[in-house]
């Protein structure tokens, strides 16, 4: 598989570590009265979809950025690719 | 109709004109007792048993495709119980001494072979984990062997013991492990199921549960509806894609796992080796192709295929331990789709709607498990209580803090 690296342009997916699905980066807030039950769902649930599927992965032979992949898990297609930054700030996150 | 060395006789001598279906293409019927979705060897298993030991009842097994199509025809067909958690130790050795008897209980020749299976070691510090594996292998009435290298290159002359990175230091092995005709254990149990009264029905996809006031009252397929009074999930790969159409997320991930054999080569490895430092394992089936595997690729996958780095790194694992096998061709190789769970064991258990039962999230363990995975899930489905082995496959688990994680991962499924 080939991912097209935003900063970097195509680069080969064995350069990469796999996270898994990107909501991972919405880490539930510690304060909140059930905090325990979202941690739970946070650590432990996953949709595990067949078809599209934004995931986790960590440029890490390379410049080490965060990347959200958009990529089809039947087929192995990757439609679209974006810096997690980009797409934390996008969602109002500060950092 | 008995299968026995003078039926085979007497076939050979009629034209083998006697041989029937060994099961029969049941039409669905429109209520049953149980209905358990996959027929693949643990749905099969199931169904074997529950119609067996526990209960008379109208049982079927709905399989989308064929039977033997999926996973049980896929792995690459080792047994053993080197276990080292209490949650799991106990399950796997149960399943092993099913193994044992498996081909006169069911009357079916799965070519169980008790070849042996030997985990390498390349350190001081991996000869004492593996010691406590062995002590807790033996305190559970499993058989385990620490072997010196000396005794190993006595087994196993061609294996490069002084590899710079990974010099062979020992091993554990257990000679009870080995290999078993997965085909046959897929046919073997539809085959004594079906006769046992269980239908086998083909072809026939489910498309939905029919829920009412929280309660399972039977599945929506491809062939019609069909009503139960328990509906027993038993999809491991795709359970993710079956339990959310009842609306459930589980704590899986869908990997693929490839797998690999070589041409045909006369008889050269006796057991199955595991180097485990570096994500290499090898056996050689009984028609001479060194069948052998590593890591998950490590990315959610449904396609039941791979990549090629992973090729490339499991064939320079074996290189390394293996010179020899650079003068095998490879012949073929293929992917498996496994439900990683998060903490690397399964789960056989209620859910929380009544009726609706799940077992799933075998890792690329699960053909090992298939005769205990069978009795334990068949127990649970006529008790509404879990098996003596298989207490600590529970749902509840990752919320209570209780996982069985053999690895020492966490929740990562493509680490386990």
């Amino acid at each position: 598989m080939l991912i097209n690296h935003p900063i970097l342009g195509p680069r080969d997916a064995a350069e990469f570590v796999y996270k898994g699905d990107a909501m991972l980066i919405h880490r539930p807030d510690w304060q909140a009265d059930d905090a325990l039950a979202q941690f739970t769902d946070y650590g432990y649930l996953r949709d595990n979809p067949a078809g599209l599927h934004r995931e986790l992965w960590f440029h890490e032979q390379g410049d080490r950025s965060w990347l959200v992949v958009t990529r089809n898990t039947t087929t192995h297609e990757i439609t679209k690719v974006e810096l997690a930054r980009d797409v934390a700030r996008a969602e109002g996150r500060s950092r | 109709m008995h299968y026995s060395g003078f039926k085979v006789i007497k076939e050979a001598l009629t034209g083998h004109r006697g041989w029937g279906p060994a099961w029969r293409d049941a039409t669905p019927k429109a209520q049953y007792d149980y209905v358990i979705i996959g027929g693949g060897g643990h749905g099969l298993a199931t169904a074997y048993y529950l119609a067996k030991e526990f209960k008379q009842a109208r049982i079927a097994v709905l399989e989308k495709g064929w039977i033997g199509g999926g996973n049980v025809g896929r792995n690459t067909t080792i047994i053993r119980s080197n276990y080292l958690l209490d949650g799991n130790e106990p399950f796997y050795e149960f399943s092993l001494k099913l193994w044992e008897g498996l081909e006169q209980e069911l009357n079916y020749n799965a070519m169980v072979s008790q070849r042996g299976i030997l985990n390498l070691i390349h350190s001081d510090a991996q000869r004492d984990a593996f010691i406590r594996r062995g002590n807790a292998m033996l305190l559970n009435g499993a058989d385990a062997e620490l072997l010196s290298t000396a005794q190993i290159v006595e087994r196993y002359p061609f294996l490069n013991v002084n590899n710079a990175r990974f010099p062979i230091k020992g091993g554990l092995a257990q000679h009870r492990g080995g290999t078993v005709r997965h085909d046959a254990v897929a046919w073997g149990y539809a085959r004594a199921a079906d006769r046992r009264g269980v239908d086998i029905i083909q072809n026939c996809e489910v498309t939905g549960f029919r829920i009412e006031n929280g309660t399972c009252k039977g599945v929506e397929t491809s062939r019609g509806f069909i009503g139960a009074g328990k509906v027993a999930s038993c999809v491991a790969g795709s359970s993710s894609r079956l339990m959310e159409k009842a609306g459930m997320r589980l704590p899986i991930e869908s990997h693929v796992l490839q797998a690999f054999v070589s041409e045909g080569l006369k008889p050269l490895l006796p057991g199955v080796i595991t180097f485990g430092a570096g994500h290499f394992y090898c056996s050689q089936s009984d028609k001479g192709g060194l069948v052998f595997g590593g890591d998950l690729d490590g990315y959610n996958s449904y396609a039941q295929r791979g990549n090629l780095p992973v090729v490339e790194d499991v064939c320079e694992g074996g290189m390394a331990i293996f010179p020899n096998l650079g003068r095998a061709r490879l012949l073929r190789m293929w992917g498996g789709i496994m439900d990683m769970s998060m903490d690397g064991s399964p789960i056989i258990d209620r859910t929380h709607i009544d009726g609706l039962y799940f077992n799933g999230g075998w890792c690329y363990g699960g053909f090992k498990a298939t005769p205990a995975s069978g009795y334990a899930y068949a127990h649970l489905l006529a008790t509404d209580t879990p098996h003596k082995t298989a207490t600590a496959y529970r749902f509840d688990r990752f919320a209570t803090g209780h996982m069985i994680d053999e690895k020492g991962m966490g929740n990562q499924p493509n680490l386990h």
